[in-house]
């Protein structure tokens, strides 16, 4: 049955087709070119099934180009590709023992002993957004149990993969129903940050924050940026242990950058991937976040349990928007289901399984913290090793940004040229911002890093 | 349906069919927020004293307060309306998703026993790399094409690990969004209903072909391949692999190669959603049969595929986009290309359900329990759909005929109830089912069959 309509203007364009850049023509012209041509059968007798006759020359994907390795997972690519016994791999941030070797809690193998023990346990579909209970604990453990917001139903958490997919999700939401499509992020944030926001359809800016001069924290810079900043611009805040510097503002700093925000009705966004990791304290590292989710002002947090409960692959965490009413946190999340839907329908379940039950078990929890403790501790202690064999080594600079900074990473001001020269004699593995992952050291690997920075800073200094 | 055709006559220079559903979707999608968030509100800003601490607090209206109430999904909304229901009658015919006799979710054995020996093993919680667990894509790929296929042996097989079936379809319309841009994709009429908003969200236009013939309640064949061909050179065609959603109808074999010449014909690209793998006709291979059959053509083509539910592994959101390329390098180029779209949006997969796949498919003789429990599903759909069958003819006075019920396969059933006579569905028999007049087969027990035929028999006849 062939079309019976005529396509004004086409026939026009039929014999520019070739030359025509435009798509539309193109496809016009392709059109046209079938119109009053066949009869279905005379067509189908000039096609053979042969199946070398299928391309008439190139792939359809002819043009698609061999996109480069992502700059922080594309580390462990390289590291593992590098046969060397002497290997580090200093570049993603997962924990290591001191052994070297990943770590999964003790409280996650219970929960999954009794997730797997649990025969009434089903696969069902998840709500859209997610598991229930995990949704709630989740927001009592970063907003707090007496939280004002919590308690008067104006917050919505909702499940999402992970920190990445929670700011997916934030972005791609601020993009569509809030007013001002701009954000701030700090001067150097997560390199995964921008992409993420740009793909959610927002603008991305800067606001300054990391000194090198001083390897610490440009305050004065920071409150600068923010104060010229469009009223009702979002801002991305990391709650603690920011990556990739490890520096933090005080919590007096943390106050006024409080003010300077609600003042200018700025929209804070914060990216809480780290809570427990940084001081050990979950309530310590959660301040920030708590300061402004209890004056009374709207805003975002991303949550992630990749780190403080080692749940890395499973993907958990969560989104929650604290917000004027609980009206209006009920629309909002109806909102957020229409941006979820359409991009994996609704979140995995094993590792919100695994977190609901540790955080609603008392005993659990607790053991949960002393674990949690640990492994912030060996970091600190990591930090400390550093820093006592650079001084005794005698390498030249001030390294005490190695204790100052916290959580996970340290950035260490070595410039790229210098990593890679790192890499290359040393077979160290970092981004070539500088940043090292504390987690991937250990007593014994410290001197070989000494080693390396030494030369480094001598030779490239 | 001269009604699409005369749309591109009239429309504007964009000739794509879609651009006007396009743009009315896209409006649909943006208005509710931004029209009421144009303008700057300033806010009233009121300075607290408290004691010696001076809070800055913002009194004043949500940023957000012009937001409005989304509606329900309207597949998984059923499912939410169900649960609110009290009346002991009631009936889930919404959502896909198996169940046994006793109308409980099922989880397979396998997957019991893939778990226990992954929690006896101890592995670790690790990133996995962008792409996914390794171990789970060559499976899955082999799953697929058949393990001797001799594309995976020349790599010309992309395979990334998704977020199931609407994560994988994500990813694609995120590739063909980038790399393809101005080309649509043409989805059937029916079809299942996220598709459009997969599409929408990852700003690919899309336009209908036709499907659903409502006079015969079978395939519209000649009215697909008019339309199929009436499209722009390029464009991507989406096919449901077996069991299609909503309607149960499929293709034959002979209508499967009709298609496949007018694709090759146009240069057009087979995109495949292969959501029911096994759960059709019982048989992996058998079902695998159209997806194979174009590969063998030597066409290009993208695969989605879900793990949800042949494998009962719904929560785990395991599924994969597979791109078969002209040539090994193509596919390289193409899975780093589908790594830098994962990135941004969640990083990479989720382990869990990777790790159960890559232990069933990968094991012999879990493979082998596997296929006799897809088949035992699969035989219970068929079962039911036969007892619903000789209830209506039985019950029905009218000698309309029934035998559709019979002719579709897979999980649902497209009923050829209109949206009012679902409704009563609904409100009346306390039977819950998607507007669209689709029925999930996998919701019914034997036990039902006879209340379901009565509450159809009612909907159709008595409600127009």
């Amino acid at each position: 049955m062939s079309p019976q309509f005529t396509v004004s203007g086409a026939h026009s364009s039929s014999t520019a087709a070739s030359s025509s850049s435009s798509s539309a023509d193109r496809r016009l012209s392709a059109l046209v070119r079938h119109l009053g041509v066949e009869d279905s059968t005379s067509a189908m007798s000039d096609i053979s099934a042969n199946p070398t006759s299928a391309f008439n020359g190139d792939s359809v994907f002819a043009h698609v180009v061999q996109a480069p390795e992502d700059p922080i997972l594309g580390v462990t690519v390289a590291y593992n590709k590098d046969p060397s016994p002497i290997k580090l791999n200093l570049g993603v941030g997962a924990y290591r023992t001191e052994e070297g070797k990943p770590l999964v809690l003790n409280v996650v193998r219970q929960a999954e002993q009794q997730l797997v023990n649990d025969i009434s346990r089903v696969k069902e579909y998840l709500p859209i957004v997610g598991l229930a209970e995990f949704n709630k604990l989740s927001a009592k453990l970063i907003l707090g149990a007496d939280n004002p917001a919590v308690q008067e139903s104006r917050v919505t958490t909702v499940q999402c993969l992970s920190g990445t997919g929670s700011l997916r999700v934030g972005g791609e939401f601020l993009a569509r129903h809030y007013h001002e499509r701009t954000i701030y992020i700090p001067q150097p944030t997560w390199g995964n940050h921008i992409k993420v926001f740009t793909w959610s359809g927002l603008s991305v800016k800067t606001y300054r924050y990391y000194d090198p001069a001083t390897r610490g924290l440009n305050f004065q810079g920071l409150l600068e940026d923010l104060g010229s900043a469009p009223s009702g611009a979002i801002v991305l805040l990391h709650a603690c242990a920011h990556n990739p510097t490890g520096v933090d503002p005080t919590l007096e700093q943390w106050e006024q950058i409080r003010q300077l925000v609600r003042s200018r009705a700025l929209l804070p966004f914060f990216d809480s991937a780290y809570q427990g990791f940084a001081s050990g304290s979950l309530d310590s590292d959660a301040q920030p976040v708590r300061i402004f989710a209890a004056d009374g002002g709207e805003c975002l947090v991303a949550q992630s349990y990749a780190k403080n409960m080692g749940l890395y692959g499973e993907r958990v965490g969560a989104l929650s928007i604290v917000c004027k009413s609980a009206d209006v946190a009920r629309r909002v999340e109806s909102q957020l289901k229409l941006v979820i839907r359409p991009m994996y329908s609704n979140p995995p379940i094993h590792g919100a399984s695994i977190v609901a039950t540790i955080l609603r078990d008392r005993d659990l929890f607790n053991e949960w913290t002393i674990e949690l403790k640990a492994m912030a501790d060996r970091i600190i202690s990591m930090r400390k090793q550093l820093f006592d064999a650079l001084k005794t080594r005698g390498t030249p600079g001030d390294w005490s940004h190695i204790i100052k900074q916290i959580g996970m990473f340290t950035f260490t001001g070595l410039n790229a040229e210098q990593v890679a020269f790192m890499t290359k004699e040393y077979h160290i593995y970092m981004t070539s911002d500088g940043r090292i992952s504390m987690a991937g050291l250990s007593s014994k690997t410290v001197p070989h890093l000494t080693d390396a920075i030494h030369a480094a800073v001598t030779r490239l200094g | 349906m001269a009604s699409t055709m005369l749309s591109l006559a009239s429309s504007a220079p964009s000739a794509s069919l879609s651009m006007h559903e396009f743009h009315k979707g896209k409006a649909n999608l943006w208005s509710s927020g931004l029209s009421f968030n144009r303008e700057k509100i300033n806010p009233l800003i009121i300075t607290k004293s408290f004691g010696r601490t001076s809070m800055v607090a913002a009194v004043n209206v949500s940023r957000f307060e012009g937001i409005t109430m989304a509606p329900p999904d309207p597949i998984l909304g059923v499912s939410e309306a169900f649960k609110a229901d009290t009346n002991e009658m009631k009936l889930n015919l919404g959502v896909g998703a198996y169940r046994t006799e006793e109308l409980h979710p099922y989880v397979l054995n396998v997957v019991k026993k893939a778990e226990n020996l992954m929690l006896e093993r101890g592995e670790n919680k690790e990133y996995l790399p962008i792409e996914g667990l390794a171990a789970f894509n060559k499976v899955t790929a082999e799953l697929l094409f058949g393990a001797d296929n001799p594309l995976i042996e020349q790599q010309k097989v992309a395979t990334v690990q998704g977020l199931s079936g609407t994560g994988s379809l994500r990813l694609a319309a995120a590739l063909i969004e980038r790399y393809s841009p101005g080309a649509q994709v043409l989805i059937s009429s029916p079809t299942w209903g996220n598709h459009k908003n997969i599409f929408n969200d990852a700003r690919v236009p899309w336009s209908e072909y036709r499907y659903y013939d409502p006079r015969t309640v079978g395939l519209d064949f000649e009215g697909m391949i008019a339309d199929i061909k009436a499209a722009p050179e390029g464009s991507f065609v989406l096919l449901h692999g077996c069991a299609h959603n909503p309607t149960g109808i499929d293709p034959t074999p002979e209508q499967w190669g009709k298609i496949a010449d007018v694709i090759q014909e146009k240069n057009h690209i087979p995109f495949f959603d292969v959501a029911y793998q096994g759960f059709a006709s019982g048989s992996l291979d058998e079902d695998a049969a159209s997806v194979r059959l174009f590969a063998a053509r030597g066409l290009e083509l993208l695969v989605a595929q879900s793990y949800s539910k042949n494998l009962g592994l719904y929560a785990e959101r395991i599924g994969a986009m597979n791109v078969v390329c002209a040539s090994a390098d193509a596919a390289a180029r193409v899975k780093s290309q589908l790594k830098r779209l994962a990135r941004p949006m969640y990083s990479n997969p989720p382990i869990h359900g990777a790790r159960i796949v890559a232990n069933v498919v990968g094991d012999p003789a879990l493979f082998n329990e596997w296929k006799a429990e897809m088949e035992m599903m699969a035989g219970r759909i068929k079962n039911v759909r036969q007892k619903l069958y000789d209830s209506l003819t039985a019950k029905d006075k009218s000698g309309k005929d029934w035998s559709f019920i019979l002719k579709q396969i897979g999980m649902f059933s497209f009923t050829g109830l209109n949206k009012a006579q679902s409704e009563n569905m609904t409100n009346k028999w306390h039977v819950y089912m998607t507007k669209d007049g689709r029925i999930s087969l996998a919701g019914l027990s034997l036990a039902k069959c006879e209340y379901l035929a009565d509450a159809i028999i009612d909907s159709f006849h008595n409600v127009s």
